[in-house]
């Protein structure tokens, strides 16, 4: 293998993001591989805008923090990705704790805007490495944001994919469950099936994850690095190796 | 309008103030902060603008904070607040979870003076059947949407840090609107800056976009880096380091006990001289 499971991984979501039309993506904080997939769709040509929230250095919004959430509420955004301490097969997002509210076991950081950007983007990706039984659940703990919505309620979107260590899985709104889409390199049907604790559907043979081509990766490792160093110092150093001047 | 000591401005903010504060990406006055630790604040009702970060985490573990309204605790790349996450677990404060454009909105319904605005999303989640103050209507203009109605927020006391003051008080933020919602919104606001200059930004048109008219600025006290280590526009970088070492010691009660000797009182002692 001449790639990091973070580069396979920043490829699949960037394959999902050509798969609809997309005019404008926000990023958030802590997102860095979300926002690798969104340079990438960059660089390789598509006339995407880019709002990456964190960025220091030519930020976006010059109305204050809000105006991330005011764009999306007017439907502007067209997709936004979000993460779960659990995740069910439902797709609801726990981002609160486990235990009872407001997480008595263990205490995630909180829901963010996940609560209102799950439902007001376009679609979501819904994007965690690590995929184990104690992160994709049955059903979370605590709910910070629904993966549906009740007759009645305004909802533009709803879970695209979502993407994992493991595995990517397709999101149904209709009928509220996954579908297992493809395989990460070494991994098998059974092999999800017991790293996750959820029930999901199989739709006849499911195909492995296209693995990055070497121009892909050639991007990554250096115009898209170059792009996501100010913002994620940590990931550049630790995935490509390379250090912020200082 | 002339600048105050920054231990006169800790002084001002009253033990169980409903005190709002800006996280790590949003010009946050961690220098106002570790005064509040030095002056022994008690009791103090944070708000996370619209989440929380480096700030709070030290105000909690100094012992200075009853509770937290926010959207998140984070100390972004460093992880899980260590303090938050340990005052909550022991039960010595308590939390209110919102999410970020709630937390917007519930300002810019006090900005506008008006006593509640509506925001969609959030009918489902778990926030909301733990927020009794919010309601659930149905759209009165016959649409039969179900919508979310916020009271409006108006904290007692804003705080952040500003670039620089003028000879009038007026405050420079950049693109940092959040900062003039937050002042518009609060009984008062109390920010530190790094200088004051002999001008008036409000006759300058690159300037005042930027800037927060003095109607609404309580008072001011210069703090150099003063909202370190979060990032000051253009004028200074966040210090990833100083945030990791201090996610590490303050992993325990004894480290940060320990780091807090060393960074909110010897520094200022230090200062002083």
């Amino acid at each position: 293998m001449n790639y990091r499971p973070e580069e396979l991984l920043a490829v699949t979501l960037a394959k999902l993001i050509r798969a609809v039309p997309t005019a404008h993506i926000a990023v958030g904080a802590a997102s860095p591989i979300p926002a690798a997939a969104c340079w990438l769709v960059v660089k390789q040509g598509d006339p995407v805008r880019l709002s990456l929230l964190h960025k220091r250095s030519g930020n976006p919004f010059t109305e204050g923090t809000r105006e991330l959430f005011d764009l999306t509420g007017q439907g502007r955004i067209d997709l936004f990705f979000l993460g779960g301490g659990e995740i069910d097969g439902q797709a609801n997002l726990n981002l609160i704790g486990t235990g009872g509210w407001p997480g008595r076991e263990v205490r995630f950081p909180g829901s963010f805007g996940s609560a209102f950007m799950y439902f007001m983007a376009g679609r979501t990706i819904l994007f965690r490495e690590e995929h184990s039984p104690r992160v994709l659940v049955k059903q979370v703990a605590n709910i910070s944001a629904p993966g549906i919505s009740e007759a009645g309620v305004f909802r533009r979107g709803h879970a695209q994919a979502l993407v994992t260590g493991r595995c990517v899985f397709a999101f149904h709104p209709d009928r509220g469950r996954f579908s297992l889409a493809s395989v990460h390199p070494g991994e098998t049907v059974q092999s999800i099936r017991d790293m996750t604790g959820f029930d999901f559907d199989v739709d006849g043979d499911v195909p492995e994850t296209t693995p990055p081509t070497d121009a892909e990766l050639a991007l990554l490792r250096s115009t898209i690095c170059d792009e996501m160093l100010e913002t994620y110092p940590d990931f550049c150093a630790r995935v490509f190796n390379r250090k912020q001047a200082a | 309008m002339t600048p105050i000591s920054l231990e006169a401005m800790a002084a001002s903010v009253p033990d169980g103030a409903l005190l709002a504060l800006p996280p790590d990406n949003s010009l946050p006055s961690v220098a106002l902060a570790k005064a509040l630790i030095r002056r022994g604040a008690r009791n103090l009702r944070l708000l996370g603008v619209p989440v929380s970060g480096f700030a709070t985490d030290i105000l909690i573990g100094a012992g200075c904070v009853a509770s937290v309204q926010t959207s998140a605790v984070s100390l972004g790349e460093a992880g899980f607040a260590p303090r938050f996450t340990a005052a909550l677990k022991a039960g010595k404060i308590t939390i209110q979870d919102a999410t970020c454009p709630a937390i917007h909105t519930m300002l810019q319904a006090s900005e506008k003076g008006v006593p509640f605005m509506p925001l969609r999303g959030l009918i489902g989640s778990d926030i909301l059947a733990n927020r009794p103050d919010w309601r659930v209507v149905e759209s009165p203009f016959g649409t039969g949407e179900k919508i979310v109605l916020l009271p409006a927020l108006n904290p007692d006391v804003a705080a952040f840090h500003g670039v620089m003051a003028d000879s009038h008080g007026n405050i420079y933020v950049g693109r940092r609107r959040e900062c003039a919602t937050l002042a518009h919104a609060s009984k008062r606001a109390l920010v530190t800056v790094e200088r004051v200059i002999e001008a008036n930004f409000l006759e300058d048109e690159r300037m005042a976009p930027g800037t927060i008219n003095a109607t609404y600025i309580s008072a001011f006290a210069i703090a150099a880096r003063g909202a370190r280590p979060a990032a000051l526009l253009d004028e200074y970088g966040f210090d990833a380091d100083y945030v990791a070492t201090y996610a590490r010691a303050a992993k325990t009660d004894a480290g940060f006990a320990d780091w807090c000797a060393e960074h909110v009182f010897e520094s200022q002692a230090v200062a002083a001289e």
